[in-house]
């Protein structure tokens, strides 16, 4: 909601002097929690030995590292960081590249726009970036349906990737059995998953907050469990291979005399079909944040709006809950269908293992760091955690931990968003300052 | 029928594991209104400590077994707890004025964090132990089934009704028990009459947390095997356990517990063992829909 109030510390003295002192003693304290945190499970490494009993081995230096590490931290924290009362990240800011970003901010989003379209020129030759460019925009496309859902009208979904498995079986299951195109199977995808999203919507509308988010992970297991066992429809943890791969509106990507390359004039090349696929997945994301923009505008995305900000008010002022929550639902996982087919026709390969909860999770991730109901929040969010990602990829298991850092971080420091700040689409145009306290006052308080 | 009793007895064994993790959803839920997300994990990293403290001492030559057992108890409780304490002021006490998404999600920042902790410091492979506790009775003598009990399920049923009447004790007649009741129907009124609500917090996830040491321990005894992700299932039965008893309502987790594990069990035992946890899931859903207050629990007022 506001800043943290500032809380008085016990290593300031009344005069507002450092007490080094209580500074000591503090991180000495951090130290021994520390020490207690991780003497067992750092400092004492249990693998199995030839006979396969566990054996350990001791790692004390590691430890030591660790725990002189968070004494350091304690009393920077203590002695530099907290000399600026009220820390936060904007006052590293000097004002005016505060003002000069905001004037840039206008236009990062239609540069953003121009750098994702020229991207399969600039990198035309180089295929891995190409296939990071592709992973990309699919996780922003996720993240702007989940961000329906969870951004707009706020109920915390973490089983999205439900929607995207869904969407991404049926795809698969419709062309396989029915030889049916993509351009036909992707709609079709979609209305499945939107009815997945509405079978997921009915029993979990009068839950709320911490309920709706477990039954939504419930939703989002089960979803994977009857991939994994349902061997004759699914082919269970084998998946499903040889999906069919998309052509261009009739055209195969082949080097066939009524392929693509030969029906324009173009050396045959395997990179046409990357780059196509790199624009079929820009122009679904464009199309959802489209339709997320216009729909804000709409009765219905007000209503969204409003029913994240207070439910029981929404309520109370005619608003059918019971739609406006089925709608997002099922708004939210259309989207992921969408998704999900194009992920099914890219990897010609799908099994339950890409659809766990760690999915969920990062694309929850996404949401959150670029500022729930954010449009550009999400691409820019996409963007900075699955290239940053990439760029630590020798760092493999430790990119996990990362991330789940982070998002503790940003909660904490930054909880509109660490990319952009949402407003509400509309709202008085004249600031009511005691009224907005109040209303302020009242949500902390049944928060609390 | 002898099939049956031993289910009943195996269910009522694991029940008894998920019941004192579902004890820390409830006492946190009850204070502050919130899923500790990180608490099935908080779980999985009682049961490391137990493992890793009972190889230890081994190596240091404690060789009777009922005595390292009862050490690796203390030690991993101890240490859970300290996990369970740094959780909350990390991820729950600087949010608890933000809104009211923000602790759920840095709950699941941190379930995130401690999963890949383990899975760092530990490896990714299981970590099997042999069989600690070995022997039991023999119930009936059927004709082509025997129902067997064994010491290690007596050890953990008996352990969970000491600690659940220990702990009943401990936050029905203390003060303790009067903060925390006291923090449950309003925090800031709490404060107002000289509560010191941060520590009545803190210390709610000390127990939980500690509970869900002796769950960890109760698990690698009867199980024998651990990996880092032992925390995620178990942490949502357990919480599907709460709701099923009643949130907020000690008894109520521990029915609710007995009565998760005792569906698995039948479940596995009778239909099909591949969707034991879509049963566990479905319950979870059917529940919050028919019977949101559980068996134990009241109904929770809404105000505006």
């Amino acid at each position: 909601m506001s800043e943290r109030a500032p809380v008085p510390r016990e290593s300031e003295s009344a005069n507002g002097r450092l007490d080094i002192l209580a500074a000591l003693k503090e991180a000495a304290i951090a130290a021994i929690v520390a020490f207690g945190l991780f003497a067992l499970l750092i400092g004492i490494r249990t693998d199995q030995g030839p006979t396969g009993a566990l054996v350990f081995t001791t790692r004390f230096g590691a430890l030591a590292e660790i725990v002189a590490a968070v004494l350091v931290a304690s009393l920077i924290r203590s002695l530099i960081w907290r000399r600026t009362k009220t820390f936060s990240i904007d006052r590293l800011v000097p004002g005016f590249v505060k003002a000069a970003a905001s004037r840039v901010a206008v236009y990062a989003a239609a540069a953003f726009l121009v750098f994702a379209l020229v991207v399969p020129i600039i990198f035309y030759g180089n295929r891995y970036l190409l296939d990071l460019g592709i992973l990309i925009v699919t996780y922003t496309m996720l993240g702007f349906g989940l961000n329906i859902v969870v951004g707009l009208a706020g109920l915390l979904d973490l089983g999205y990737v439900a929607f995207y498995a869904v969407g991404a079986y049926s795809y698969a299951l419709i062309a396989q059995n029915f030889g049916l195109s993509f351009w036909i199977c992707l709609p079709l995808a979609g209305i499945l998953a939107a009815f997945a999203g509405l079978l997921l919507g009915f029993p979990v509308l009068r839950l709320r907050g911490d309920y709706l988010a477990i039954v939504t992970l419930g939703f989002g297991e089960i979803i994977r469990l009857i991939l994994l066992n349902w061997q004759g429809l699914t082919g269970g943890p084998n998946g499903i291979s040889g999906i069919p791969r998309p052509s261009f509106f009739g055209l195969p990507f082949s080097s066939a005399d009524n392929g693509f390359a030969a029906t324009f004039g173009l050396h045959y090349s395997p990179t046409h079909r990357v780059v196509f696929l790199y624009y079929l997945i820009l122009a679904l994301a464009l199309l959802t944040n489209w339709v997320t923009l216009r729909l804000r505008r709409l009765p219905i995305g007000r209503a969204w709006e409003a029913l994240r900000e207070d439910e029981i008010a929404c309520r109370a002022l005619g608003i059918n809950t019971t739609n406006t929550k089925l709608t997002a639902f099922a708004m939210g996982a259309m989207f992921g269908g969408f998704a999900g087919a194009f992920f099914a026709t890219r990897q010609g390969f799908i099994s339950p293992e890409s659809f766990t909860f760690a999915e969920s999770a990062l694309v929850l991730a996404i949401v959150v760091l670029g500022g729930m109901g954010s449009q550009l929040g999400v691409a820019v969010a996409a963007t900075v955690m699955l290239g940053g990602f990439e760029l630590f990829r020798e760092f493999d298991q430790y990119r996990m931990l990362m991330f789940g850092a982070a998002m503790v971080a940003i909660v904490i420091y930054r909880p509109r968003g660490l990319v952009a700040t949402r407003t509400p689409s509309v709202s008085l145009r004249e600031r009511k300052d005691i009224a907005a306290a109040v209303v302020r006052n009242a949500r902390t308080e049944s928060a609390a | 029928m002898e099939y049956f009793v031993q289910q009943l007895i195996n269910g009522i064994t694991l029940g008894s594991i998920y019941g004192l993790i579902a004890i820390g959803y409830t006492m946190v839920y009850g204070i502050i209104g919130m899923i500790n997300f990180a608490h099935g994990d908080i779980f999985m990293v009682g049961a490391f400590l137990a493992l890793i403290a009972f190889l230890v001492l081994v190596a240091l030559g404690v060789s009777s077994i009922p005595l390292a057992l009862f050490i690796v108890l203390l030690i991993s409780m101890a240490l859970t707890a300290l996990y369970g304490w740094t959780v909350e002021r990390i991820a729950y006490r600087p949010l608890r004025h933000s809104f009211r998404l923000a602790p759920l999600i840095s709950a699941i920042g941190m379930s995130i964090v401690l999963q890949n902790y383990v899975q760092v410091a530990q490896g990714a492979r299981v970590k099997p132990l042999p069989p600690l506790v070995q022997g039991g009775y023999t119930l009936i003598e059927g004709n082509a089934f025997a129902v067997r009990l064994s010491n290690i399920q007596i050890i953990v049923v008996a352990t969970t009704l000491i600690l659940m009447a220990g702990f009943s004790f401990l936050v029905a007649r203390t003060r303790l028990d009067r903060n925390m009741r006291a923090c449950e129907q309003d925090l800031k009124m709490a404060a107002l009459v000289g509560i010191d609500v941060d520590r009545t917090i803190s210390l709610t996830f000390v127990i939980g947390a500690a509970l869900a040491a002796v769950a960890g321990l109760m698990f690698l005894m009867y199980y024998g095997v651990v990996d880092f992700f032992i925390g995620f299932l178990a942490g949502v039965k357990a919480f599907t356990a709460a709701v099923l008893g009643g949130i907020g309502s000690l008894p109520g987790a521990m029915i609710g517990g007995i009565l998760i594990g005792l569906i698995e069990t039948m479940w596995s035992a009778y239909f099909s063992i591949e969707y034991k946890d879509v049963a566990a899931f479905a319950i979870l859903i059917i529940v919050l829909i028919f019977l949101p207050t559980g068996i134990l629990g009241r109904p929770e007022v809404e105000k505006v």
